[in-house]
């Protein structure tokens, strides 16, 4: 277990090493609050509903460029071998890094506290869907991370994990909005599979324990592929 | 110690090891020699428990891979082809990150990695990054790296290939110090550092062991043939090799393509291991001929190599 929590605040370091966590963060706060404030006077209203709406999209981009180096870059440098020979096992080196990728999406979303504690201050905020949003929010970040991760594990190329990656998180994030195209009897399955409604639920405030078992389990799907496709290799 | 049996393993159709078979014992150094893409590194892979075999057991001590893997690497130091190590990290930073992964806590690290930094020569380099080394000294971090928990198992892939004269007879220096207790495995393509420091040498082509022997016996069945080349000035003709021949039966003449105008060149080869230097130089004073040169080859490790492991 130890060795889970090494790797993890190794790789966490190494985001705040390398300037990929500043431009990141900075990028991630500049789109999500332009996106978030441009209209919210215009809506007149004193929550955060826009925001909350917003991030699956925003998330299916920025995670994946998070998670874009964590198997490629050592796949690629060879320092997975040196790893892998460490006295670890692999759910040790997934799992740190998982952590390492979901708490830095944890930083990520931290400056944005200030939004509604800005916003409390103008108007009266229900703090109820405030803080389902951001569990939510980091269940969701969970979650595509685990899949960001599964696209690095695929290949030695970080801009083929990142689309990859991105691909994948988009997909799901739409998945609800072209229930269109899809038949009538497998609607309520596909629509389902989507993060969106499970994360729009969570942020009305409404903790559902079938949405958090959606988002762990995509979070175990996840790890579980990148368990196989690192299995196949060896 | 360890103990591998009829290891093989498969790249979809490509049979990378074939049935490998060793017995290491402790406190041995081995040296693990063949030509390049012979299934040198793909046995050190499989031996530290990065590959799974296609077929075959590993075990060490009594311990078997698969099943007691986790503990196996704790036994084992291993350091890659090249030393891949994360190159956006200090190498204090590194060498820290893997004392922990390994175990090691608080004071320990600190005194492990004193130790390790006078052994390898790292501490001027603890405060660079990784990527800002040379291959050498990269070389030596991954040295320490290995020898972190100081384990009883020390597998090195080509620990030397890469480096300058000087950097090869440090990192054999060490190898040398480190194996009086350690049981090290190495592989490498150099012949004479695996005869100046392996106990015992396994010779591999094509994924099978061509050779497994202890480097005095193979050294002997190297020097059981002795090769003399004479040169001779002017063109001798048939004459000379008669000549040559009856000083004993069991040589061998023949003439070499000319090095330079004006000189003859033969080999004379024996299957004994004696020194026929003296009688060829008292036959050619008998005649008239002017000897220009006369040497003995030294039959090395390389000429058993090559016979091994030539092209079929």
């Amino acid at each position: 277990m130890y060795q889970t929590l090494h790797i993890a605040t190794k790789e966490f370091k190494d985001y705040f090493i390398s300037p990929i966590a500043y431009i990141v963060i900075s990028l991630f706060l500049v789109v999500t609050g332009w996106f978030f404030f441009s209209t919210f006077f215009i809506f007149d209203r004193a929550d955060m509903r826009n925001f909350f709406s917003l991030l699956p999209t925003i998330f299916s981009f920025i995670i994946p460029a998070v998670t874009m180096r964590l198997f490629s870059e050592e796949i690629n440098v060879g320092s997975y071998e040196t790893l892998m020979t460490l006295p670890v096992s692999f759910r040790d080196i997934a799992l740190g890094k998982f952590l390492a990728a979901t708490a830095f999406s944890g930083c990520m979303l931290l400056p944005t506290l200030a939004y509604p504690l800005c916003i409390s201050m103008i108007g009266e905020v229900d703090f109820g869907p405030v803080i389902g949003g951001y569990l939510g929010a980091l269940l969701l970040a969970g979650a595509y991370c685990s899949l960001g991760i599964f696209a690095s594990s695929m290949t030695r190329n970080q801009i083929v994990a990142f689309i990859l990656g991105a691909a994948i998180c988009f997909t799901l994030t739409i998945l609800d909005r072209i229930l269109f195209f899809t038949p009538a009897s497998l609607t309520e399955i596909i629509g389902f599979l989507g993060t969106n409604t499970h994360f729009q639920s969570i942020s009305k405030g409404v903790i559902d324990s079938r949405d958090i078992l959606y988002f762990l389990s995509v979070m175990f799907l996840g790890l579980f592929g990148t368990y196989l496709v690192m299995q196949k290799k060896n | 110690m360890i103990q591998v049996e009829n290891l093989t393993k498969y790249y979809n159709s490509f049979c990378a090891v074939d049935g490998i078979s060793l017995n290491i014992r402790k406190g041995e150094i081995l040296g693990l020699l063949g030509p390049n893409g012979a299934g040198k590194t793909t046995t050190l892979r499989m031996l530290t428990g990065f590959f799974n075999p296609t077929s075959g057991t590993i075990k060490v001590k009594d311990l078997e891979m698969p099943g007691d893997t986790l503990k196996i690497k704790e036994l084992m130091g291993y350091l890659p082809e090249s030393a891949p190590l994360y190159h956006n990290m200090l190498v204090f930073d590194y060498l820290t990150y893997v004392a922990k992964v390994r175990g090691l806590k608080g004071d320990e690290i600190t005194n492990r990695l004193h130790e390790l930094s006078h052994l390898c020569g790292l501490s001027d380099i603890m405060h660079k990054s990784v990527d800002e080394l040379s291959k050498g000294l990269k070389q030596r971090v991954g040295l320490a790296h290995a020898m972190m928990t100081d384990p009883e198992i020390l597998i090195l892939d080509e620990p030397t290939s890469g480096l300058d004269p000087n950097q090869i007879a440090e990192i054999r220096s060490i190898i040398r110090r480190i194996g009086k207790e350690k049981t090290i495995i190495f592989s490498t393509h150099i012949l004479s550092e695996a005869e100046a420091t392996c106990d015992r040498i396994v010779i591999v082509n094509k994924g099978r062991v061509v050779a497994d022997d202890t480097t005095e016996n193979l050294k002997n069945r190297a020097q059981k043939t002795t090769c003399f080349t004479l040169a001779l000035y002017g063109d001798s003709g048939k004459e000379i090799l008669d000549l040559l021949q009856s000083i004993d039966k069991s040589l061998a003449v023949r003439q070499l393509a000319e090095k330079e105008s004006g000189i003859s060149l033969y080999e004379i080869r024996s299957s004994e291991a004696r020194d026929f230097r003296k009688d060829i130089y008292l036959k050619i004073k008998e005649t008239d001929w002017i000897m220009a040169e006369l040497t003995r080859e030294s039959q090395s490790l390389e000429h058993i190599f090559q016979e091994l492991t030539k092209g079929v």
